[in-house]
C-alpha cells in the first residue's frame, strides 16, 4: 500500500485544511452551528461519513471456510467416510431419530434418553452423531473463544503481543486441573476447579493491580505476570509430589492439551457460559476500538475505562477458563488468531471480533483434524498449535507490522 | 413510563436547578480554587489552588515550566482527575459530579499526533468521536456520521477517509485527532503541547487551525511550552509556576523578559517586528 506521506500529498492535503477553514470563517458561521446536522434525515449519504465495512466477498469467504471445514471434518479420522457415506449416514439417522423422539413424546425419561442419544444405532450412526459432531463443536466454541478473548485483550493492553492467558487465566486453570488430578477426582471435578482456577487467579490479577495503584494497563500486565508465576510454582509443586507412575503422566497430557474425549455433555456445558462471554465481549467492541488509544483519551472520549476493562476482563477470562477447563491447554490460537483476522478485515472491533471467532473456530477446526490423523495415535492439539503457531505468526507479523512501533 | 419519569417532580426540580445554573453561568468554563495531584493513599498535591475563567470562542493557553502543574490542572478541568479541593463548572455544571460520558461532550482532548497499535481508518477514528453519543450497543445513527462527515470537511481532509491513520503524516495526522475532537461537539477544546513532534511546516498549520476554530466560537485550551505559539494564537495567557498561576492577562500582558525569566530561568527578549509594512508581530529571541 503507498505511503501517504509523499511529501507533495501530504503538503496539499494540509493546504486543503488551511483553505476549508478559511473558507469556513468567511461564511460567518460558528463552528457549531457548521458542525450540527440537525435533523440529520435531510442529508444525503455523501455529506455523512461510511462506515468502513466489511465486503460481502469476504463475509462470504469466511462463512464458506468455516461451514466447509465443519462438514470436512465429518469425514476425516480413523473411521474415515467419504462425504457421500456422511450425507447418507445423516440423512438416514436424523428422521430415524426423529422417530424416536416422537414415539417417546410426553415421557420426559424417555425424552430425555433420546436427545442424550442413547438410541440404537450402528457404528457409522454412533462415529457421526456420538463422537465426531460434539467434538466438532467444542473444537469451533473453544478456537472461536480463544480467538475473541485474544483480540479483546489486544486491543485493551494496546499491544499486538498480548494472548488470553496474559493475566494468568491458562495458568490458572491448568494449576485447578493438576489439584483435580492430584486428588484423584472424576473428569467433571477436573474441570470444575480448571475453571475456578482460572477466575480465581485473574481475579487475584486484577486485586494485586488495584493494591498497587499503579498505571491501570501495565500494573495489570504485571500482577499477571506475578500470579502466572505463583500458580506455575504452585504446579511445578504438584508435579513434584504427584505419582510418578500414575498421575504424573495424567497431568502431562492434560497439560499438553486434547479433544479426544469431549463428548455431548461438555458442548452443553460450555454453550452457554461461552454465548454469554462472546455476547459481552461483542457488546464492548466499540469501546475497545476507543480503549485501544490509551486509557486517557479514552476517557477523554466518554469510556468509562474502568467498567470497560473489568467487563473485558470477566468475558475474556470465563472464555478461556471454559477453553481450558474443557480441552486442555491450547496455545497460540488467542495470539494468531486475531493478527490473521485483522489482516483479512482491518483492526475495527466491530467486524474484527466476529471474524476472529469464525477464524479461529475454523483453524482449530483443522488444527484438531491433524491432531487426529497425522499419527496413530492422537497428538496432544497443544503441541501441534504451537508448531504451526510459530511460522504462521512470523508470516502474519511480517506482513502486518505497520503501526506496532 | 415515560411519562411519569418526566413528571417526576424531583428530576423536573434538578432539571429547573441545572438550567438556572447554566443560564446565571458568566462564564463558559469556571475553575474556582481546584487543587489537585496524583496518588490515592499518599495523595501528593501538585497544584495549590488555581483559579480561572474561559469564555466561549476564547483561545487560553497555559504556559510553565516543566512540572509546574499545567499538564495536572488540565486533566483535573478535564475531570480525568479528581479534584483535591475547589471546583470546577462547565456552563454552571459542576464536572466532576458527571459521569465519563457527560464529561466528553462538555470536552474534547486532542492528544499528540501518535502511533495507535492497529492501522485504523480515518472513518473509523474520526467516527470515536460520537462515543459520548452513541447508546449502549452502539449503534450509530445517521447523525453521528453526519456530523463526523462535516468535521472532516470543515478540516478539509474528507479525501484522507479511506485511509489508514498509521500511513499518514504527523500533520494530517493530527488534523485527524482535531477532526476527531470536532465530531465530539464539545463545548471546549484541550489540548497539551498539541505540536511537540510536528516540523514548523506542520505546527502553524496546527495553531492556524485552533485560532480559526477559536474564532468560529470554539472555546480553545492550549498547555504550551513555547511562548511564540502563545504568542501567536492566545486570546489569554494563563502563567503557572510551581502549582500556582502567577499571572494572568493578554500575551502581550503575561509574555515579558521578565515572566520568562521567572518561570523557565532563561534570559530571553521580547521584540516587536514589523514582518510586513503595517504589521508587527511580537517573538521572543532567546539570549546566551
Amino acid at each position: 500500500m503507498a505511503k501517504v506521506e509523499d511529501n507533495s500529498t501530504s503538503k496539499e492535503s494540509l493546504l486543503a485544511a488551511g483553505a476549508a477553514l478559511a473558507a469556513a470563517q468567511d461564511q460567518g458561521e460558528t463552528a457549531d452551528a457548521l458542525l450540527d446536522a440537525g435533523d440529520a434525515e435531510e442529508y444525503d449519504d455523501a455529506a455523512a461519513l461510511n462506515d468502513t465495512s466489511l465486503s460481502p466477498a469476504k463475509k462470504a469467504f469466511i462463512a464458506v471456510a468455516v461451514v466447509a471445514m465443519f462438514f470436512i471434518s465429518f469425514m476425516l479420522g480413523k473411521y474415515s467416510m467419504t462425504p457421500l457415506e456422511v450425507c447418507s449416514v445423516a440423512l438416514g439417522f436424523i428422521p430415524k431419530w426423529l422417530g424416536y423422539f416422537a414415539a417417546a413424546f410426553p415421557d420426559p425419561a424417555a425424552m430425555m434418553q433420546v436427545i442424550s442419544l442413547d438410541v440404537p444405532m450402528d457404528t457409522p450412526e454412533r462415529v457421526l452423531f456420538k463422537i465426531r459432531l460434539p467434538r466438532i463443536l467444542v473444537v469451533m466454541l473453544v478456537g472461536a473463544a480463544l480467538a475473541i478473548a485474544g483480540a479483546s485483550y489486544q486491543g485493551m493492553f494496546k499491544n499486538p503481543l498480548t494472548s488470553p492467558d496474559l493475566l494468568g487465566a491458562s495458568t490458572g486453570a491448568s494449576f485447578g486441573a493438576c489439584l483435580a488430578l492430584l486428588l484423584s477426582l472424576g473428569g467433571e471435578y477436573v474441570q470444575l476447579f480448571a475453571f475456578i482456577g482460572g477466575m480465581v487467579a485473574v481475579g487475584l490479577a486484577v486485586w494485586l493491580n488495584k493494591m498497587v495503584d499503579y498505571d491501570p494497563t501495565l500494573g495489570l500486565v504485571l500482577a499477571g505476570i506475578l500470579v502466572s508465576t505463583l500458580f506455575q510454582s504452585g504446579m511445578s509443586l504438584i508435579k513434584l509430589v504427584a505419582d510418578a507412575d500414575d498421575k504424573l503422566p495424567s497431568i502431562t497430557f492434560w497439560l499438553m492439551g486434547s479433544f479426544a474425549s469431549i463428548n455431548w455433555a461438555d458442548f452443553l456445558m460450555c454453550l452457554l457460559p461461552m454465548v454469554f462471554g462472546f455476547v459481552l465481549l461483542i457488546s464492548q467492541s466499540w469501546k475497545l476500538n476507543v480503549l485501544s488509544f490509551g486509557d486517557e483519551e479514552a476517557r477523554s472520549m466518554g469510556v468509562n475505562t474502568r467498567w470497560t476493562r473489568l467487563f473485558v476482563i470477566f468475558a475474556s477470562t470465563l472464555v478461556t477458563s471454559i477453553s481450558v477447563a474443557v480441552a486442555g491447554v491450547v496455545g497460540w490460537i488467542g495470539l494468531v488468531i486475531p493478527h490473521l483476522a485483522r489482516a483479512i478485515v482491518g483492526p475495527n472491533y466491530k467486524v474484527l471480533l466476529p471474524t476472529s471467532m469464525f477464524v479461529g473456530a475454523a483453524y482449530l477446526l483443522i488444527v484438531d483434524n491433524m491432531a487426529r490423523l497425522l499419527a496413530s495415535v492422537e497428538i496432544p492439539i497443544g503441541i501441534l498449535t504451537a508448531i504451526l503457531g510459530v511460522p504462521f505468526f512470523v508470516f502474519i507479523f511480517r506482513r502486518n507490522m505497520k503501526g506496532w512501533s | 413510563m415515560e411519562a411519569t419519569k418526566l413528571l417526576d417532580p424531583r428530576k423536573v426540580r434538578q432539571d429547573v436547578a441545572e438550567l438556572a445554573a447554566a443560564q446565571s453561568a458568566e462564564h463558559l468554563l469556571e475553575v474556582r480554587g481546584l487543587k489537585c495531584g496524583y496518588g490515592k493513599k499518599n495523595p501528593v498535591e501538585i497544584v495549590h489552588g488555581v483559579d480561572f475563567t474561559v469564555d466561549k470562542g476564547q483561545f487560553v493557553c497555559i504556559i510553565g515550566s516543566n512540572g509546574c502543574g499545567k499538564t495536572t490542572t488540565l486533566k483535573a478541568v478535564m475531570g480525568l482527575l479528581p479534584a483535591m479541593d475547589g471546583q470546577v463548572l462547565i456552563s454552571g455544571q459542576d464536572v466532576h459530579r458527571m459521569n465519563e460520558k457527560e464529561k466528553a461532550r462538555h470536552f474534547a482532548y486532542i492528544p499528540q499526533a501518535h502511533t495507535p497499535p492497529f492501522p485504523f481508518s480515518v472513518a473509523d477514528v474520526v467516527m470515536m468521536g460520537r462515543t459520548p453519543y452513541v447508546n449502549k450497543l452502539a449503534r450509530v445513527t445517521k447523525r453521528d456520521r453526519v456530523v463526523a462527515g462535516k468535521a472532516l470537511d470543515l478540516l478539509g481532509i474528507r479525501h484522507l477517509a479511506k485511509e489508514e491513520y498509521t500511513n499518514l503524516s504527523g500533520g494530517q495526522r493530527q488534523l485527524v485527532l482535531i477532526a476527531r475532537a470536532l465530531a465530539q461537539e464539545s463545548d471546549m477544546l484541550i489540548m497539551d503541547e498539541p505540536t511537540a513532534a510536528l516540523d514548523f511546516g506542520n505546527q502553524h498549520l496546527v495553531l492556524s487551525c485552533m485560532k480559526t476554530l477559536s474564532k468560529l466560537g470554539k472555546a480553545v485550551v492550549m498547555v504550551t511550552h513555547d511562548p511564540d505559539h502563545a504568542l501567536f494564537c492566545a486570546d489569554r495567557v494563563i502563567v503557572m509556576g510551581k502549582g500556582h498561576v502567577i499571572k494572568e492577562g493578554t500575551a502581550e500582558e503575561c509574555i515579558t523578559t521578565d515572566v520568562l525569566e521567572q518561570i523557565y530561568g532563561a534570559t530571553a527578549k521580547v521584540v516587536d517586528v514589523e514582518v510586513e509594512p503595517g504589521r508587527v508581530e511580537r517573538v521572543v529571541v532567546p539570549l546566551q
